[in-house]
């Protein structure tokens, strides 16, 4: 056991808990925060996935100690933003939707290259998005949603 | 329960390490699924953990004239953005796992954790990879290959971390890197190749392979590379042959869930066979 204080969609949170628990366990037990979810958990399918620090990572593979005093924001925390209305309304149009359960890690993926890099290519998109698997298939309405994002944002990222 | 501790200093480290028994972590990206147990319960660590992602200190990468200097904290993802990484090294790691695996894990942590497929460390025994290792009162050296004793086996004391790794730097002609998986991002390797030569002159300068998921480590033969270098590049191709067989047997792979021994040895002896061919293509 011991104190943790990051910051956690914008407020800085602080707890005392086992600092070898997955930051998924945590988002979810003790914040209720449901946007990250357990697809594999271990790292290979991105459901899980935050930022840490405005970087993707999978929260199922992060233990809550390497997260101390660094800044964490989920899907529930970045659709506060303009840049996630441009993604939401992005992903809508180009029917990058479908069952949903892969679409939090897969803005999240969407939000960390765009940050990095406003004008990506197609090239760029699908290996921004190789840790995130859509059981649906849905991949290239995501790549083209992605694409109209970083168009229609312009200025934003 | 375990008594884990967030280390945010090297100093503070190396203490803790030199007065208790610690498993070391960095980016957890391999610790946390190899211990992890059923969602919601504990993760199943059998010894007390020392964290070490939060020591910026160990976050860099820096050159001198002879070589390349990667703090052993320092994130894939800087590694892959930085203009001073070997093109070979930028390859393997691109393929390494995704993005948001790259962002927490460390070439240190790939080393640590020794496993026969560990996707960076067919490039590194390549690249005569050093290892800096510090203890509280200590300081030393030691070449990769000489630090990987078998699989997940290091030669690491109880109160030593990797601090450092150093890269001497090359100039090869040309480099050749294979990762074969069933997906290009997030997968464990069936096997992998590294490969670089020089030529001056028409003359083999440098002969370098090292061939990964075969053994119990990576494979690299300074004995055959020696046989191969100084030749012409005519002569290589003529002997082809020769330099294969003499891989043979040094190729010994296992059967398990990712594929068999005699698909990787198959795939093995075509990739050398593959990157002789470029050799002579050049």
């Amino acid at each position: 056991m011991a104190k943790i204080k990051f910051k956690l969609n914008d407020k800085t949170v602080e707890l005392e808990s086992d600092i070898n628990r997955r930051l998924l366990d945590v988002l979810r037990d003790d914040f209720s925060l449901t946007g990250p979810k357990e697809g594999c958990g271990e790292g290979e399918c991105g459901a899980c996935a935050v930022l840490l620090n405005q970087k993707i990572v999978n929260s199922c593979c992060t233990p809550l100690a390497n997260v101390d005093g660094q800044e964490i924001v989920t899907i529930e925390g970045f659709s506060k933003t303009k840049r996630y209305q441009i993604i939401k309304d992005a992903f809508s149009e180009m029917g990058g939707v479908q069952c949903g359960f892969c679409t939090p890690g897969m803005v999240i993926a969407a939000e960390s290259l765009l940050n990095k890099n406003p004008h990506p290519t197609d090239q760029e998109i699908r290996i921004a998005l190789s840790g995130n698997l859509c059981r649906c298939t849905g991949y290239n309405m995501i790549v083209k949603a992605i694409k109209k994002a970083a168009k229609d944002g312009e200025g934003l990222w | 329960m375990v008594k884990s501790l967030i280390a945010k200093s090297l100093n503070q480290a190396l203490e803790a390490l030199d007065n208790h028994s610690y498993q070391i972590v960095a980016g957890g990206t391999d610790m946390l699924i190899q211990n992890r147990s059923h969602t919601g319960m504990p993760i199943g660590y059998k010894q007390d953990i020392i964290y070490i992602n939060l020591i910026d200190e160990l976050n860099y990468i820096k050159e001198d004239k002879e070589n390349i200097y990667i703090g052993a904290n320092t994130r894939l993802e800087t590694i892959l953005e930085s203009d001073i990484t070997p093109k070979i090294l930028k390859d393997v790691i691109l393929e390494m796992a995704s993005p948001a695996i790259r962002h927490t894990a460390t070439l240190a942590g790939n080393i640590g954790n020794a496993s026969p497929a560990g996707d960076s460390l067919v490039v590194l025994y390549l690249l005569d990879c050093k290892l800096e290792i510090k203890s509280i009162n200590n300081t030393r050296t030691v070449f990769l290959k000489d630090f990987i004793t078998g699989v997940r086996k290091i030669a690491l004391n109880n109160n030593e971390l990797i601090t450092k790794l150093i890269i001497p730097k090359t100039n090869f002609t040309n480099i050749y890197f294979r990762k074969v998986g069933p997906r290009l991002s997030d997968a464990i390797s069936k096997l992998s190749f590294a490969g670089g030569y020089l030529i001056e002159n028409n003359q083999i300068k440098d002969l370098r392979i090292a061939l990964g998921a075969v053994y119990i480590t990576i494979i690299r033969s300074r004995e055959i590379e020696k046989e191969f270098i100084g030749i012409t590049v005519d002569e290589l191709v003529e002997n082809k042959e020769k330099l294969i067989k003499a891989y043979e047997p040094l190729i010994k792979p296992i059967d398990d869930q990712r594929s068999n021994r005699n698909y990787r040895k198959k795939v093995a002896l075509n990739l050398i066979k593959e990157f002789i061919s470029k050799i002579e293509e050049a």
